[in-house]
């Protein structure tokens, strides 16, 4: 028995901010002490605070380190583990208050979240199976095999009310009693791992932190579904995911709870990891079977739909990562349990990552229901420099926005649905007053450009022509007729394309254009960016009054655009200048005026 | 693994590992002084043998903390054990044989040993 237990994360976000090195570091600072045999270093999944990582508690305090570095690591061992007194500079400064240290899950980050998918993140050694089973894992497995009919999981799934958490929202327990329905020699279970929304990192930290309770839902899924072989599409650009996956399907197979007879049912099943490319279409379920084949990531029409006609030409149960990881939640504790949460017709919970111009960075799980409000201002911590929110953007590519007045809607699939935006997988960007409207669309758009396949003409072309019109208006060169020119185009690609990517693409330039119209009409008729982003609708200019000619804009210009004497108020040529912004900040009287 | 039972005998060996991570508030914790003065008075060997005697009986629920000086310098090493409900009670001049009677007589027997404690110094 260890008598401390000392928990870094190394989830993506933490071992880029070197917690590796941390640990590598404790481990040798423990040796040094003596300590091995009384204090045990280990490796976790993702703690969902990443803006403060790298992240380390201690157990049996408890207490939370945060913004670890190599170097307080000694004073840690030495003092903490060593001595017994806990090094307070490092705490994370919410939790200590002058009567006593507080508990993490009291935290306004951690208190109104509810952890279903990601129970075990953070919480446990996802390289190690004891762990799991320790957190009651497996058990549902086992429940499933050993008592239940696959007709019977089917039904706690759908009563469970759980909806593909990929961001369509199609009844869980529904998709996997079409694919049961089918008779066939072989079906196959798909786990769909490919995470492409840019600020999306959900799905990652699942298969990071909590490895074994993906391969319990997709056996369970496999005995529902009457499949006894599963896929998990991953993409090769996550390889801790890759790694710790293969660590967890070996240790599932050697405990025999994958492969021949698992648990003496007569139950088999059997488990790939395959990598992909990297590319966004490859999230959408055909071309990512196309892709499994060893094809090029091209998608198909539908129908046949998977359960008819998937993988290999069989039926085949397609999840994402986040559906999936609630199954095992679900069977043992009861469809009622997880229906209790959410709302009327969205039950449970669902995990977003937090981006953008928000405090807290990370990855929160909240219940259906949750204001926007709530997720921002409380959980989020707010806006960082005292600015006005704006926006949050929300299912990436495909979504939309969701504009400040909006802020109190209860957020699950239907209500996103009636403001024209989209649950999505889960990213969640949020915006403030320095950002355009108009330059967002541009930049979600320049991604669909980018990740169009190519196959059909709507997306292939269509994106194309969009993204040149959002730079017509961006450059100030568009009339009020291109605005309606537009919208067409983007109704047209919606209709007209032929997989998800196509017809989700216009999505982010609609809803700009519902909520934020005046900002495009504010490029388009007074020539001006709002913001202040869009370079091209910028200019800058020197006030005579302010300027008191001390020559420090003029010496930093890249260009040389600013000329003027000494003591004499200088001016900006125009033709020269490239809004580069570098007058602005030198000048210490705030003569340079952007507008 | 064949059985749910075969199953739920791992999950309970290996939840017995994991008690450290437990702060749910409903685990007995033992904390011993380990300033300099604790560790100058042999706190350590007493620790090591609070956690070797909880994992020899395999005890659950019970962790073994540290802290810095609990201001007693003199009847150092001295341990806090703290059982949920119930009041704190406060060993000190500790050894290994007396931490080894604690165990059985106060976490395993539920009775605290009332001649080890700062109660029974003399006046």
């Amino acid at each position: 028995m260890y008598r401390s237990h000392v928990l870094v994360c190394g989830g993506t976000g933490c071992t880029s901010s070197n917690s590796q090195k941390i640990i590598e570091t404790m481990e040798a600072e423990i040796k040094a002490k003596g300590l091995e045999n009384e204090v045990q270093v280990i490796r976790t999944g993702c703690f969902g605070l990443c803006a403060l990582g790298p992240i380390m508690i201690v157990y049996p305090e408890g207490c939370f380190y945060s913004e670890v570095k190599v170097e307080d690591v000694p004073e840690i061992v030495e003092e903490h583990l060593l001595k017994g007194r806990m090094v307070k500079r490092l705490l994370y400064k919410e939790t200590v208050t002058p009567q006593k240290i507080k508990g993490l899950n009291d935290t306004d980050f951690y208190k109104k979240q509810k952890r279903v998918a990601l129970r075990n993140c953070g919480v446990i050694n996802p390289e190690d199976i004891n762990e799991y089973i320790a957190y009651d894992g497996y058990q549902a497995l086992a429940k499933c095999l050993t008592e239940y009919t696959p007709e019977q999981v089917i039904q706690i799934v759908k009563d469970s009310g759980l909806r593909g958490r990929g961001g369509g929202g199609f009844p869980t327990g529904l998709k996997w009693s079409f694919t049961a329905a089918n008779k066939a020699d072989q079906k196959y279970v798909v786990c769909n791992a490919d995470e492409g929304d840019p600020g999306a990192f959900m799905d990652r930290s699942v298969l990071e932190g909590d490895p074994h309770c993906i391969i319990e839902a997709m056996t369970i899924c496999g005995y529902a579904t009457g499949a006894t072989e599963g896929y998990i599409y991953v993409r090769a650009e996550y390889p801790i995911a890759v790694a710790r996956l293969q660590i967890a399907i070996n240790q599932a197979k050697d405990l025999g709870l994958l492969g021949k007879n698992i648990f003496d049912s007569g139950f088999d099943f059997d488990l790939h990891v395959k990598l992909g490319a990297g590319a966004f279409v490859c999230g959408e379920e055909t071309a990512l079977m196309t892709s499994i084949e060893g094809n090029r990531g091209e998608p198909r029409p539908r129908p046949p739909y998977p359960a008819v006609k998937g993988l290999f030409g069989k039926p085949t149960t397609e999840n994402n990562v986040e559906t999936f990881a609630n199954i095992p939640t679900i069977i043992r504790e009861g469809a009622e349990y997880f229906a209790s949460m959410g709302t009327e017709k969205s039950k449970g919970t669902k995990v977003f990552a937090l981006g953008g111009k928000i405090k807290n960075t990370g990855l929160v799980e909240i219940p259906m229901g949750t204001t926007l409000r709530e997720i921002i201002e409380e959980i989020g911590g707010g806006i960082p420099n005292g600015k006005k929110f704006k926006a949050a953007q929300t299912g990436g590519p495909s979504g939309g926005c969701i504009p400040a007045h909006l802020m109190d809607t209860p957020i699950d699939y239907d209500n996103l649905t009636a403001i024209g935006c989209m649950m999505g997988s889960g990213g969640l960007i949020v915006m403030d007053e320095d950002n355009c409207m108009v330059d967002i669309a541009k930049f979600f758009l320049d991604f669909t450009v980018d990740e169009s396949c190519g196959k059909c003409t709507p997306c292939r072309i269509g994106t194309k022509r969009l993204r040149e019109m959002l730079d017509k208006i961006t450059d100030g060169k568009a009339t009020l007729e291109d605005l309606d020119k537009l919208e067409e185009l983007c109704n047209y690609i919606k209709e007209n394309s032929l997989c998800g990517l196509g017809q989700t693409a216009p999505n982010p330039v609609l809803a700009t254009l519902k909520f934020f119209r005046d900002e495009y009409i504010a490029h388009v008729v007074d020539k001006k960016c709002p913001a202040g982003v869009c370079k091209k609708l910028l200019s800058y200019t020197i006030a005579e009054d302010k300027c008191k000619g001390c020559t420090a804009c003029a010496r930093k210009c890249p260009v040389g655009a600013i000329s003027g004497a000494i003591k004499q108020p200088h001016t900006i040529d125009t033709t020269k200048c490239i809004k580069c912004g570098v007058c602005v900040d030198t000048c210490k009287f705030d003569a340079v005026i952007k507008k | 693994m064949k059985t749910l039972e075969e199953l739920m005998a791992l999950r309970d060996a290996a939840r017995a590992q994991m008690t450290t991570r437990d702060d749910s508030g409903e685990v007995t914790r033992i904390v011993v002084g380990m300033a300099t003065c604790g560790i100058a008075a042999g706190a350590r060997p007493v620790m090591n043998k609070f956690v070797e005697e909880i994992a020899k009986r395999g005890l659950k629920n019970v962790t073994v903390a540290q802290t810095g000086c609990i201001g007693m310098c003199q009847h150092e090493p001295i341990a806090e054990v703290l059982v949920p409900g119930e009041e704190k009670v406060t060993y000190i001049q500790l050894t290994e044989e007396k931490a080894a009677k604690i165990i059985l007589e106060h976490i395993v027997n539920g009775k605290p040993v009332a001649e080890y404690t700062v109660g029974a110094l003399k006046k």
